[in-house]
């Protein structure tokens, strides 16, 4: 098959595994692309694709905005204040007034979990979702998932470990359902207070001791802490978190065999993983960033070029 | 002179005790006469072909937005959107601005209903300005004709402020009707916290909010004998504690909103604000419970919490969305599907949730379906099926889950206060 069965694309849950593994496969090609000395190809030539940003991010809406223009399309960026009604104007009136200039694809990040499955149920409009509240972040997890299968060439089998805050994480839900699709072993490891009620469920491995979470594991994913956030509410101290859930050079010796290493960034440095190990030989976080890009491709072309 | 006579109506009646099919002859809204083949003479003839009445139903909890709200709904529409649903009485919860917090607007609510064949009656505030600092003037409230006492939409969180409230209303033989929620735990929540509020990372909102305060609220209703109704009861937790303090014989008493026995979290997959409310809808287990305490006598009665919010406030993302839905044209139809057909309940068992119950707790005369008494009635129809269409709901409001869901069990009309209401 070459084309998705999904419309929208405004999650990984409930996304056929058929679907996945064309997103993926598919951005083999794009990734060649990036490689070229002009990067950029006709294949979204006359589609408008709006980047509808109600919360300030910079690499992921960079990310996108440059698969758009490597595809020729044409872009629009919209950064609005977070919340649509402190503004006045509601989410769906904005959205329907950007679509009555007529688009084709809108990207959306928003802080209010669902926003785009709001939206796509009364708007014509392509929508991709770029985060959304505590909820989903797709392409980051298909990303992360095409980065694991660089390293693993196959993602079945695969014991994947999420470390962090889990119960605030959209990139942890997404990619909690995207590798069990695709056949991968998915575990998590935190503080307990900051696990997802009922996580378990999923049919995902819940760990508290980081030593075991790492003995588990062919590949980690760490997450942000948000220092902002947390620290004082679900965690005691940064320090207590580095000393009981960092990934420390001295863990990694202790474990005696190689691991494969991502983050979502933006790291924190000295918090939930410490830099001689962000920057070591497991690490596998700036070719993440590469990826975004072509997987990002990928997604805007199927998803723009998907039958009705 | 104006004259009705009900031919062929199945009369139910827990109260009398009678359950037969016999004419009701109404003068100028009493009953002058029940018997077979009762002579029409100049009185207005409704056939009911054996379709049942039922004392009025009365609906304890609705919030009719008046005074401050009536964008949403007034004390006309909710008394219409009331009269459709069968309900011949409702009580008024006092979360309006101003809120109901004094005689004077207890008499202005009053006033706006003079007329109506819908009783509408206020809950005063608990506190004033539901604040939940200081309580409200509550013998002025009384005497100015509140039925009851409550903060809903807020719970009475400061306990040396529960226990005053609880002491004081003891003297006027009115109950405390709690909104049972922690703030704390509630803070920011969209959702009842299970697996589907980890799927959708909505904030949620866990039972221990409800629970805790529940069991908390009803040691301070045995220890100063107070009287104690729980609002809206969603969680399995709370319904054992309130029938473990039944045992213990104490004077509390407990409602549930239709959405808590026939919906579960479940529901929210869709993002649809319309299933947003508080409590929020629970779990399957939940569910069960709730039923089984309406049958158990654990919960005394079926209230709606009728919501009503305009469209634009409920079409916005989920968590900025309010809470609430309107409940009372749909009250029935899902009693009828969801309570009877299950055979959780007697039709004499929903009768007394629906109306005897009710009444009781607030104060009200009992209705008695029997010659001499004020005609209060409800007429039905049990097997009706019909589907729910919004558009059609007399409220001003179109905030339902339950919108093109087919329900058994309709409504056909109110006779109330002299007058004679169809529902269509």
């Amino acid at each position: 098959m070459s084309s998705l069965s999904i419309r929208h694309l405004l999650g990984l849950d409930g996304v056929p595994r058929e679907d996945i593994q064309l997103i993926l496969d598919s951005s083999d090609t794009f990734l060649e692309i990036l490689d070229r000395p002009i990067k950029k190809v006709p294949t979204l030539q006359g589609k408008t694709v709006v980047n509808l940003f109600f919360e300030n991010s910079t690499r992921t809406r960079v990310s996108f905005e440059l698969a758009e223009r490597r595809l020729s399309a044409d872009v629009v960026n919209f950064a609005a204040s977070s919340s649509s009604v402190s503004k006045g104007e509601t989410l769906l009136d904005t959205a329907r007034n950007i679509e009555a200039m007529k688009v084709d694809i809108i990207v959306m990040r928003h802080s209010a979990a669902g926003a785009g499955h709001f939206l796509s149920e009364r708007c014509t409009s392509r929508f991709i979702n770029a985060g959304d509240g505590s909820h989903e972040h797709p392409t980051q997890a298909l990303l992360d998932m095409y980065t694991i299968r660089q390293k693993h060439a196959s993602l079945e089998g695969l014991r994947v470990c999420i470390i962090g805050d889990i119960a605030h994480s959209r990139v942890a839900m997404s990619n909690i359902y995207g590798l069990l699709s695709m056949g991968a072993e998915v575990a998590v490891c935190g503080p307990s207070s900051m696990i997802p009620y009922r996580l378990e469920q999923l049919g995902v491995r819940v760990f508290s001791d980081i030593d075991e979470a790492l003995r588990f594991s062919d590949v980690i994913n760490v997450l942000r802490i948000q220092l902002e956030r947390d620290a004082g509410a679900n965690f005691p101290s940064v320090r207590e978190y580095l000393n009981y859930f960092g990934i420390t050079r001295r863990r990694l010796d202790k474990l005696g065999r190689d691991i494969t290493i991502l983050h979502p960034g933006p790291i924190n440095r000295g918090v939930e993983i410490e830099s001689e190990v962000a920057d070591g030989p497991y690490s596998v976080i700036l070719p993440q960033v590469t990826n975004g890009v072509a997987i990002r491709m990928a997604v805007l072309y199927l998803i723009g070029t998907s039958a009705e | 002179m104006a004259a009705h006579l009900f031919t062929n109506g199945h009369i139910v009646d827990p109260v009398t005790g009678i359950d037969t099919q016999l004419d009701i002859l109404v003068v100028d809204g009493i009953i002058e006469r029940i018997g077979a083949g009762l002579p029409a003479g100049n009185a207005e003839v409704i056939a009911l072909d054996g379709k049942h009445v039922l004392p009025g139903f009365c609906d304890m909890h609705v919030h009719f937005r008046e005074p401050g709200f009536e964008y949403k709904e007034d004390t006309r529409s909710g008394a219409a959107s009331a009269a459709a649903g069968g309900f011949t009485a409702v009580a008024c919860m006092p979360n309006t601005d101003p809120p109901i917090d004094n005689a004077g607007t207890v008499a202005f609510l009053y006033k706006q209903a003079q007329g109506l064949a819908v009783d509408v009656y206020p809950i005063g505030c608990v506190t004033k300005g539901r604040k939940g600092e200081s309580i409200a003037p509550m013998l002025e409230l009384r005497d100015a004709g509140v039925v009851a006492f409550s903060d809903d939409g807020s719970p009475i969180s400061n306990t040396k402020v529960l226990r005053i409230a609880l002491e004081y209303a003891s003297m006027l033989n009115v109950p405390i009707i709690q909104h049972a929620e922690d703030p704390l735990l509630f803070k920011g929540g969209a959702m009842n916290e299970s697996i589907v509020s980890t799927q959708l990372g909505l904030p949620s909102i866990s039972r221990l909010s409800e629970d805790t305060v529940v069991m908390r609220d009803l040691e301070f209703t045995a220890y100063v004998n107070g009287r104690y109704h729980l609002a809206h009861m969603s969680t399995a937790g709370a319904a054992d504690a309130v029938r473990l303090a039944k045992t213990r014989g104490l004077r509390v008493t407990s409602e549930v909103a239709p959405h808590h026995f026939s919906l579960t979290d479940e529901a929210l997959r869709s993002y649809d604000s319309n299933y947003k409310m508080n409590p929020p809808l629970r779990t399957a287990e939940d569910v069960r419970a709730m039923k089984e305490a309406l049958r158990d006598g654990t919960a005394d009665a079926i209230a709606t919490d009728h919501a009503p919010h305009a469209i634009h406030e409920k079409e916005v993302e989920f968590v900025y969305a309010p809470f609430g839905i309107v409940g009372l044209e749909t009250a029935f139809g899902l009693s009828v599907t969801e309570l009877l057909l299950e055979q959780w309940l007697t039709l004499p068992q929903l009768v007394e949730k629906l109306s005897t119950n009710p009444r009781r707790i607030l104060g009200l005369d009992d209705i008695r379906i029997e010659a001499g008494s004020k005609a209060n009635l409800t007429f039905v129809d049990l097997a009706a099926q019909w589907t729910v269409d919004v558009e059609r709901f007399r409220s001003k409001s179109r905030n339902s889950p339950f919108h093109g869901r087919v329900l058994t069990g309709r409504t056909l009309g109110i006779y109330n206060n002299g007058q004679y209401v169809p529902s269509t």
